[in-house]
This record gives C-alpha cells, structure tokens and sequence, in this order.
C-alpha cells in the first residue's frame, strides 16, 4: 500500500516517464482512495498547462525587446565574429 | 543583400529569440548571451543554405544553447544545492507527515479552466516560479515545455534521469503549494 508520499512521487513522474504495470496499478488505487493525492494528480497537469500559457505570452509580448546596448554589443560581436 | 546576412537576422528575428530564451532562463542577461551565441553560431554553420525558414532554423539554435545555458549551470551545482534546504537528505519531507501522510492536504482548485484565463493567476504562477532556486525553475520550464522526452533531456544536461526525477517532484510541490497558499487564499 502506497503512502501519499510515495504516490505523489509517482503522479509526479508519470509525468516524465511511462509507469510500471505495478506502479500504475498502485497508484491506480491509491489515487481511488485518496482525495489528496487526486487533487495533486489534477493540479499538476493544471500547472503544466498554465506553464504553457505563461510561456507562449512571454514569447508574444511584443513589449520584451532586446535593449539597445545588448543590440549594439550583438552588431559587434556579429562583425567581429565574420 | 547575400543569402546569409546576421544582421538581418537579428533585425528580424532578434527580439523574438530574446522573447523565446527569456521565457525559458528568466533572466535578461543570461537570455541575451543566448541570443548573441546563437548568432555567432549560425554564421559558422553552413546549413543555412536553401533553409525558407531562418527563423526556424534560428530558434532551433537557440534551444540548444538554452541547454547549454542549463547544463552548465546543473552540472556546477550538487543536487542538494538545488534545494532551498542545502545538506537536507529529502527536503521534500516538510509536505508529509512521519507516516507518509499529506501534512496538508491538497485542496479543491476551483474552475480550473477560468483560472488560465486570469491575469491574476498568471502572475502569481510568476512569482511562484520566482520563488524556485532559479537552476530549478529552468530545469522545470524546460522539460514542461519541452517537445523531447525526459531520457533526451537528462542525456542533453548530463544528469541521471534519477536526478531528474527528483528535482521535477521538488520544482512541483513547491510550486503548487506556493499556488495553494498566494493564489487560492485569495
């Protein structure tokens, strides 16, 4: 029987790698018995896409510029770098 | 104007790629070097003939230099450094209690669709990620966002997919609990 510890670790790496047969079955239970870890379960993919979210604004924020000094350092080392 | 012209490169496609490693590393000095490193290596490279796309091509560049940004900075630092708790064997026991028990348990986040559609929750995930030893908050973003599996990525960063597994679960409570506490008090 898993702990919430242990099956938090799971949900997590579920995430980055595919599961045992055992483990997904344990953590298939646990996850039928405990509220907790479901909530974590559901606010981890959350995070994910929210991550992704936060991401592609950033990359559209046409208000992120590079500066005019990193500009000009970039034109030198360009022509310095041919 | 010849083929291979960086200075157009950078006119064109600069503050993009600055937006884009920006994103990733959150930290303007560190995204400019990746910026500047990527152009100089696109000059050498000479795949770019015939390439339609150099924006593309670019930004592909550029997450290997993300990497490389990444790497060095892991590979410089123990795993145990990672950690807010130093020398702490597992500093992700405060969460649980002895018997492996949720110290507080994880609570219900309302409408969950909404929330992404709030600049208020936005910002504080900002600030959550602010909160997150910066090596951390890159290695997450990186394979959060990440097209590749986790074995190219810890193969990529030189780290035991072990490690990585460690400190994604690190990086995840820290950041939903911080949510839990600065988001849903609200």
């Amino acid at each position: 029987m898993l702990s919430c510890k242990q099956a938090s670790q799971l949900v997590s790496q579920a995430l980055d790698r595919p599961l045992t047969r055992r483990e997904r079955w344990a953590l298939r239970l646990h996850l039928w018995m405990c509220a907790g870890c479901r909530r974590f379960n559901l606010q981890l993919v959350f995070i994910r896409l929210a991550v992704g979210r936060i991401l592609s604004e950033t990359e559209q924020n046409g208000n992120l510029r590079l500066s005019p000094e990193a500009r000009l350092r970039m034109t030198k080392a360009l022509e310095s770098g041919q | 104007m010849t083929a291979k012209n960086p200075h157009d490169w950078l006119n064109e496609h600069g503050d993009y790629l600055y937006r884009f490693a920006l994103a990733r590393l959150r930290d303007t000095h560190l995204a400019e070097d990746a910026v500047q490193e990527t152009l100089l290596a696109a000059i050498k490279s000479p795949s770019f003939e015939g390439k339609s796309a150099p924006r593309t091509w670019l930004t592909g560049i550029l997450k290997h230099k993300i990497v490389d940004i990444i790497r060095k900075q892991i590979t410089k630092t123990p795993v145990d450094d990672m950690s807010r708790h130093g020398a702490d064997e597992d500093a992700t026991d405060e969460f649980f209690n002895q018997r492996g028990h949720w110290a507080d348990a994880p609570l219900a986040w309302p409408a969950a669709e909404n929330a992404l559609q709030q600049q208020q929750f936005l910002a504080v995930l900002q600030r959550c990620l602010d909160r997150l030893p910066p090596k951390l908050a890159r290695l997450f973003l990186l394979r959060e966002v990440h097209e590749d599996d986790n074995e190219s990525i810890c193969k990529e960063l030189q780290i035991s997919p072990t490690n990585a597994w460690v400190m994604l679960y690190r990086a995840r409570m820290s950041l939903r609990q911080c949510l839990e506490l600065h988001w849903l008090a609200k």
